[in-house]
């Protein structure tokens, strides 16, 4: 077993050997520059391309002409945010998002805001769902794009998007989904769902990092966006650049592997976390799930350890390798907006741990992990004036509490 | 975070952990943070009849340099009189342990958790005196 345990896969995930075989080729000998017409290196490079855009849209239930290679899931959203905007901003100035969105999505939201757009950031519940109701009011003849993400990268949670899609498609609005976390995981389908763009990532799904693409719908409505990077018209000028050739390969790789795997995988891995929740809750009390218990992604668990604060619990279990909502990992000093989005309040935001499985978790590193976390809690606790007091029958919120 | 040696040795053995009794007159208590900012310390001392902390406990809510502040504070003050344990400052804490900017807070909350038991000790004597 390797330490520490990887148990970080929706921040990224390791690259698929089987990616890096397809990619090789085009790392040395295939070199050729895919916009090239006039030699055999342009050519094969332009093939590969296009074979990996069809690879992505079979993945997606979408044709290969709609497919637009960006750098990454933040770039797609950016360019679909954005680039909606700047297209359709004539024709409605409001577009639709949600508070637990990626920063991706919220950061470019504020963008277009400061250049005139109106943006409704709806609510989530405590487990941090959207009130569809609340969609449908929010929607006004100035709406022009829904942005929600397809499952939450911080707890799991799922929108429902063909629900979704088909209150945006009613009212003729445009619906743009942030798939990063459940392209290649679960099944994406932009027809059965009513997507008209799609942002997808790399390597959230065994692939390279750097790369990504963009589903831009071409019919029923045809979708069209403005750029965000401007140069030679590459990608029929929705994004200029050279295509990273060797990086496309592999994303249409992994695109192929993920649909080829999707069914037997997300069950071996929902089973693993489900194996890792029941271990961990089997020995401790007072463990809080965050996120939705069953509309959620296969891969994630969030938990609340009360009493204990997260970047000690990772210290404590250094063998793992796992992210905490706590303000003490970030910067910012505040923990998790996410979470105190969903209500989830600051005590237990500070206590909370995500734990992202994947293709390569096996059941001893689960087990393992099992090991190292009920043992670090128990210890922990045993240090927390917390825990004590909630032992005395000291009821926390009641207390007067001497904040810095 | 890449954390100082020192912060690790009392994260993974961390001194005096534990509680002494509240309810007593030469013990003082001081529970400072809140669970909300991430951190709450309490620290008790026992405090003899020649005002010197005798025994020191305390026990800690907050990450692993909150955690190695408190630790420190309780191997400090043992053995020191109330006017010297009132001198240990928070940036002897930061130096001892290497704590980064963005850990400062940690060792100011050690200071604020020795002040406010010696100023529990303070309180008690004062109204044991009376009686």
């Amino acid at each position: 077993m390797k330490l520490p345990v990887y148990l970080d896969n929706n921040s990224t995930t390791p690259i698929d050997l089987r990616v890096v075989e397809a990619m090789m080729p085009y790392l040395t000998e295939k070199f050729g520059n895919a916009a090239s017409r006039s030699h055999a290196y342009g050519w094969e490079g332009e093939e590969a391309v296009e074979k990996a855009r069809t690879q992505i849209g079979q993945l997606i239930g979408a044709n290969s002409k709609e497919i637009v290679f960006t750098s990454g899931a933040t770039e797609s959203i950016n360019i679909a945010i954005k680039g909606a905007y700047e297209m359709y901003g004539e024709k409605g100035n409001h577009i639709i998002t949600c508070v637990t969105e990626h920063k991706a999505t919220l950061d470019s939201a504020k963008y277009i805001e400061k250049h005139g757009a109106k943006v409704t950031y709806l609510p989530v519940n405590s487990m941090g769902q959207i009130n569809l109701d609340d969609l449908k009011n929010a929607i006004t003849p100035q709406t022009i794009l829904v942005s929600l993400m397809h499952a939450n990268n911080e707890m799991g949670t799922i929108h429902p998007i063909a629900e979704i899609g088909k209150i945006t498609k009613e009212k003729g609005i445009l619906l743009h989904v942030d798939a990063a976390q459940t392209a290649g995981k679960i099944p994406v389908n932009v027809e059965q769902m009513g997507i008209d763009i799609l942002s997808i990532s790399g390597h959230k799904m065994y692939g390279p990092k750097g790369i990504g693409a963009l589903y831009v719908r071409r019919s029923n409505p045809r979708v069209r966006l403005a750029p965000v990077v401007h140069g030679g018209g590459h990608e029929r000028g929705l994004r200029s650049g050279t295509l990273n050739v060797p990086a496309i390969v592999g994303l249409g790789k992994a695109a192929e592997l993920a649909l080829q795997e999707m069914e037997s995988e997300a069950k071996r891995v929902a089973d693993l976390r489900d194996r890792l929740h029941k271990g961990i809750t089997t020995e401790l009390d007072e463990v809080y799930l965050n996120g939705h218990p069953t509309h959620r992604l296969p891969n994630n668990l969030n938990l609340s350890f009360a009493y204990v604060e997260g970047e000690a619990l990772m210290m404590g279990f250094k063998e793992l390798a796992v992210s905490s909502g706590s303000a003490c990992t970030s910067a910012s000093l505040e923990p998790s907006y996410v979470l105190k989005a969903m209500g989830v309040g600051e005590e237990l935001a500070h206590t909370s741990i995500r734990f992202g499985l994947g293709r390569f978790t096996t059941p001893e590193e689960v087990d393992f992990a099992i090991d190292k976390v009920v043992g670090t809690v128990k210890r922990l606790r045993e240090m927390s004036p917390l825990y004590e007091m909630a032992k005395e029958g000291i009821d926390l919120k009641s207390v007067q509490w001497n904040p810095h | 975070m890449a954390y100082g040696p020192k912060v690790i040795d009392h994260f993974n053995n961390p001194r005096n952990v534990g509680s002494l009794d509240k309810n007593d007159p030469t013990v003082g208590t001081g529970v400072v943070g809140a669970p909300e900012c991430g951190d709450v310390m309490k620290l008790q001392l026992k405090i003899n009849d020649d005002n010197v902390v005798e025994e020191a406990k305390f026990k800690t809510f907050g990450c692993g340099s909150a955690i190695a502040s408190s630790s420190l504070a309780t191997e400090w003050v043992k053995g020191k009189t109330v006017d010297e344990v009132l001198k240990i400052k928070n940036t002897d804490i930061v130096n001892e342990l290497s704590l980064p900017p963005v850990k400062i807070h940690c060792s100011v909350l050690a200071e604020d958790a020795i002040r406010a038991a010696i100023a529990d000790y303070k309180k008690k004597q004062g109204s044991g005196a009376g009686t």
